[in-house]
């Protein structure tokens, strides 16, 4: 499976050149636990949740909800979202609690113009 | 000492898939099923072999049970035939595509409609292109030592890919002829215990099977499923090989006979061959250059060494047993015509035969070498197409 490097290019992170047919494992059996983590789901999103820190009540609702387990956390507290891996469905913005609205929804488009890594292959957490 | 015994070919498959002794066999037990599960199920229930027999409601479910089973680490077998090959047709592409070497006598019948349950090849060769290796029989004894040397040939690790074994519905699945029998203790050091490389039991190097795999790794493992068939002649032969020295029995991508100084030759599949050499020797004793090409491997294609073996015949006449309703010819067809593409010599013609059951005799094969004689000699070819014994 591929890994990130930096590059240089105006979306911010290139793709390593991925294997070639000679070097995958045969009938595509995916032969190592747990590395869905790699496969980088997070490139089609539409909408972008964007987390505001010092509105965050740290109730974990967000995290709770999340179907991509995209929201990240770390010592018990939410710390951002994994971009890589979210999608962009606004569950987490939903699921928030009305008083508080930590997460919003924004155009992915206008994120990216944003100078925010772009949805290529997903961007660095806003932690 | 080996034994010979005279049973038909549905009895002398179930035996031999007895001596596999595979660990799971999932079969549907009812029409178009043949009597291949039905004396294997007696074999089950005698205790004469250790096999999980798993009763299901469908081919599809079937196919599904040993390909899971497969993916678990079990040598797994099935048996079909007709409409319930076509049933099982989803699953086939997964089996292959999944790497799994299962293990399936096929016997040859007829697809509906309309209605019918006798010989033909329409079933399998709806499966032409599923990806399984394909090898076809062309009587009881080359059935039962075909689908012996499938097991290796399917677990062998440059190919691990599915085999189906197919012989001629009725002519041979139920014609008897005397056949002999290895040994259990000689089959069973000769397949040895499967060794899979990946299992979904193997819980310390824990896998996924048939996981979702979109537009940028697809290709690449299709194109892994191509190499390995380009592998597969090569592990045929010496499979064959290993064969004759336990049998006496040797066995090759196909017969050639009397093809070496052939100038006209017949290239057919299955228990028709049989006919053919009938009518090759005939010819011969009145001095005609008449020949035999009967392919044993299908799938993949052994395009190489058939091209060698007729490159030097004037007229080839392909017998198929099936139609591709492209109007350009049956499936054997296409792949010689294909083959000899690039050969200025051969002219070659087609005759499509036998459909649903309808016997092919001697009369009318002499009538195909005829008209190879006519075209050898003038190098015309009329119709390249020709429906062989049906009624105008
Ligand atoms: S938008 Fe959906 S996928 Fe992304 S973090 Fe929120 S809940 Fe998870
Ligand atoms: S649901 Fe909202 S308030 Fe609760 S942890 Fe997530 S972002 Fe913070």
């Amino acid at each position: 499976m591929s890994t990130l490097k930096e590059g240089t290019a105006d979306v911010g992170i290139a793709r390593e050149e991925p294997k070639g047919w000679r070097d995958v494992p045969t009938g595509g059996l995916i032969t190592e636990a747990g590395n869905a983590m790699e496969y980088e789901t997070g490139d089609w999103r539409t909408f972008r949740p964007v987390w505001h820190k010092d509105r965050c009540i740290q109730c974990l609702f967000c995290w709770v909800y999340c179907p991509d387990s995209a929201v990240e956390v770390r010592d018990g507290k939410v710390v951002g979202i994994d971009y890589k891996h979210c999608k962009g469905c606004g569950i987490c913005a939903n699921e928030c609690p009305p008083k508080v609205r930590a997460i919003k929804m924004e155009l992915e488009s206008e994120a990216a113009g944003e100078g925010a890594a772009g949805n290529e292959g997903g961007g660095k957490d806003n932690a | 000492m080996p034994k010979a015994v005279a049973i038909t070919g549905n009895e002398a498959v179930a035996e031999a898939m007895r001596q596999l002794n595979p660990d799971v066999v999932a079969a549907y037990p009812i029409t178009p099923q043949t009597e291949i599960v039905q004396i294997f199920s007696t074999f089950v229930a005698d205790g004469l072999v250790h096999t999980e027999f798993v009763p299901v409601e469908s081919e599809h479910s079937a196919l599904s049970a040993v390909v899971g089973a497969s993916a678990a680490g079990a040598r797994a077998m099935t048996a079909t035939s007709s409409q319930g090959l076509a049933l099982m047709w989803e699953v086939l592409n997964i089996a292959s595509g999944m790497r799994l070497p299962i293990v399936m006598p096929v016997v040859n019948r007829a697809l509906s409609a309309p209605i019918n349950i006798h010989c033909d090849h329409s079933d399998t060769m709806g499966a032409r292109d599923s990806g399984w290796v394909q090898i076809y029989s062309e009587n009881v004894q080359e059935a039962y030592d075909n689908v012996i040397q499938a097991v290796r040939i399917a677990e062998h690790p440059d190919v691990r890919l599915p085999v189906m074994v197919m012989m001629d519905g009725f002519i041979i699945s139920h014609g008897m002829e005397t056949v002999t029998l290895l040994e259990d203790d000689v089959v069973k050091r000769f397949v040895g215990e499967y060794r899979p490389e990946h299992s979904l039991l193997d819980v310390d190097h824990p896998v996924t099977f048939g996981a979702l795999d979109f537009a940028d790794w697809y290709f690449e493992h299709k194109r892994q499923e191509s190499d390995a068939e380009a592998g597969v002649s090569q592990v045929v032969i010496s499979v064959a090989e290993d064969f004759a020295r336990i049998s006496g029995r040797r066995y090759g991508l196909f017969e050639e006979y009397m093809l070496d100084d052939a100038e006209i030759a017949v290239v057919a599949l299955n228990s028709t061959a049989g006919t053919v050499k009938e009518v090759v020797d005939a010819l011969r004793s009145d001095g005609v250059k008449a020949g035999l090409l009967k392919l044993r491997l299908f799938r993949p294609f052994p395009h190489r060494d058939v091209l060698s073996a007729l490159r030097h015949v004037k007229a080839i006449a392909v017998l198929d047993r099936a139609d591709t309703y492209s109007t350009m010819g049956g499936p054997l067809f296409i792949d010689i015509r294909n083959v000899m593409y690039d050969m200025p010599g051969p002219r070659i013609v087609n005759y499509i035969y036998g459909l649903g059951g309808r016997d092919i005799d001697l009369d009318e094969i002499n009538k195909v070498f005829e008209d190879l004689k006519d075209i050898a000699t003038t190098g015309k070819v009329g119709a390249p197409v020709t429906y062989l014994g049906v009624r105008e």
